[in-house]
């Protein structure tokens, strides 16, 4: 168990240096983010008032298609010279370097989300400060739900040719509940009259995504990377 | 013990990429020591072989035996007696050649992998350079750099993609070089190549792949290059 934390940690130090180096997942996930958010306040926000209830869902669609983009980045790089199959070739349990690259990438969405809530809070009038824990607690188990299956499928379809269209096509349907759990528990904080009961209900319900997904994950990525 | 192996036994292997079969009911057997080159065309499915030794792939029907365990059975421990050198050279571009080095030797279990990182830069003559971003690397440096990850952990088995590509006449000696010395200390090499020339003379067994299918490659005299145009036409 040891070694396996070993080798995750090893896998998301790498994946921060190689980041730190080029900014160029962070940037462009940001920038895409930022730019559904602004298309959406342009369209959904007349003389300084939003469309009601619109904040939890335009949150959720800018992590969710942001994220694609970082998911698709971050392994294009692995692609380039290879290095995911070097990973691989380590004698090191290989779902421990799934575990890695999860990590990495929820630390990089969590970057951007951190720039993302207080926007929508700007924009939708958004009350992101009434219920700051449920609110990251929901943000953080949305996240990793969509990133465990996310980080699967594009370590799977990295040699693949058509793997920047395959996988919205693959990701999309499966982390459709996690979406709406996490849409339907931020509305219940955002909405006029707080719903602090089923917020919580939304958030248990993410938590068990996330362990069947995780689960899941590190159950078939070897399997799945080698066949 | 997996780690012990002296022999590589491959039966039967075949491989599928849906109805395309890359490999087909291949067969062979080499031990420590041996410079394996496999030979063939584009597309003749070196790279897969290469993958599947590498435990990169599974198979689709037989099995490789590695002394006496399989890929399955051997598992993290058999991979740590694997060293690879794949034709994209597994190096972060990002990294200096020294953090890549120092990567992929912890990613081994290399306690003390600063260290050693220092003495494979040395030994690839990059000592002045480690600290440079790989990406400003030419591809012959990168290609030493690579050959150093993939030999920093000792490994039992060296896999090698085109080794050659890219080199200098003076790298590719010192690369035929350091081949020689491997060899010496028991390592089993099997390296994938077009380069007839530069290998003629290194290899102590020639396997010769087209279509997937091992064929026996013309004995008799001349080069390598010979054999392999007599083999090539009469396949």
């Amino acid at each position: 168990m040891k070694d396996f934390f070993r080798v995750a940690l090893l896998v998301v130090r790498k994946d921060l240096m190689v980041e730190a180096r080029s900014l160029e997942v962070l940037s462009t996930t940001l920038f895409f983010a930022l730019t559904v958010v602004l298309v959406f306040a342009f369209g959904l926000v007349r003389e300084g008032r939003p469309v009601d209830d619109v904040a939890a869902a335009i949150l959720w669609i800018a992590t969710a298609f942001s994220g694609t983009l970082a998911l698709g980045r971050t392994f294009e790089r692995e692609r380039q010279a290879d290095t995911l199959r070097a990973l691989m070739l380590a004698p090191a349990d290989r779902p421990a370097i799934y575990a890695g690259k999860l990590a990495g990438m929820l630390l990089l969405m969590s970057l951007v989300e951190a720039v993302l809530v207080p926007l929508v809070g700007l924009l939708f009038q958004a009350p992101i400060f009434d219920y700051p824990l449920h609110l990251a607690v929901l943000l953080l188990a949305g996240t990793t739900g969509f990133a465990a299956v996310g980080t699967l499928f594009a370590a799977m379809l990295v040699r693949a040719r058509s793997r920047d269209v395959m996988l919205p096509i693959l990701l999309y349907p499966i982390t459709v509940p996690v979406m709406i759990a996490g849409v339907r528990g931020t509305a219940a904080i955002f909405q006029s009259t707080p719903d602090e009961p089923l917020a919580r209900f939304w958030i248990a319900l993410l938590v068990f995504f996330d362990v069947v997904f995780v689960t899941l994950a590190l159950w078939t990525f070897e399997p799945v990377m080698t066949e | 013990m997996s780690d012990d192996f002296t022999e590589l036994t491959v039966a039967n292997l075949s491989r599928h990429y849906g109805r395309r079969k890359a490999l087909a009911r291949v067969s062979f057997s080499v031990k420590a020591g041996d410079i394996v080159g496999l030979l063939g065309p584009n597309g003749a499915g070196k790279s897969t072989l290469l993958a599947i030794l590498g435990t990169l792939l599974a198979p689709s029907e037989g099995e490789v035996r590695y002394g006496t365990v399989t890929a399955d059975d051997g598992g993290a421990a058999l991979r740590g007696r694997i060293g690879m050198l794949g034709h994209d050279l597994f190096l972060y571009p990002e990294l200096t050649a020294f953090e890549n080095l120092v990567f992929f030797g912890r990613m081994y279990g290399i306690t003390d992998a600063p260290a050693r990182a220092r003495q494979a830069l040395e030994r690839a003559g990059l000592g002045e350079r480690g600290h440079d971003v790989v990406s400003g690397f030419s591809r012959g440096m990168r290609q030493r750099v690579a050959l150093e990850r993939a030999l920093q952990h000792q490994p039992r088995l060296l896999l090698l993609d085109e080794p050659f590509t890219g080199l200098d006449q003076a790298s590719t000696a010192a690369l035929v070089a350091r081949l020689r010395e491997e060899q010496a200390r028991g390592v089993l090499i099997i390296l994938a190549t077009h380069d007839l020339d530069i290998v003629d003379g290194l290899l102590t067994h020639e396997l010769f792949l087209r279509n997937g299918r091992l064929l026996t490659i013309g004995g008799g005299g001349g080069s390598l290059r010979d054999r392999y145009r007599a083999t090539v036409a009469t396949a």
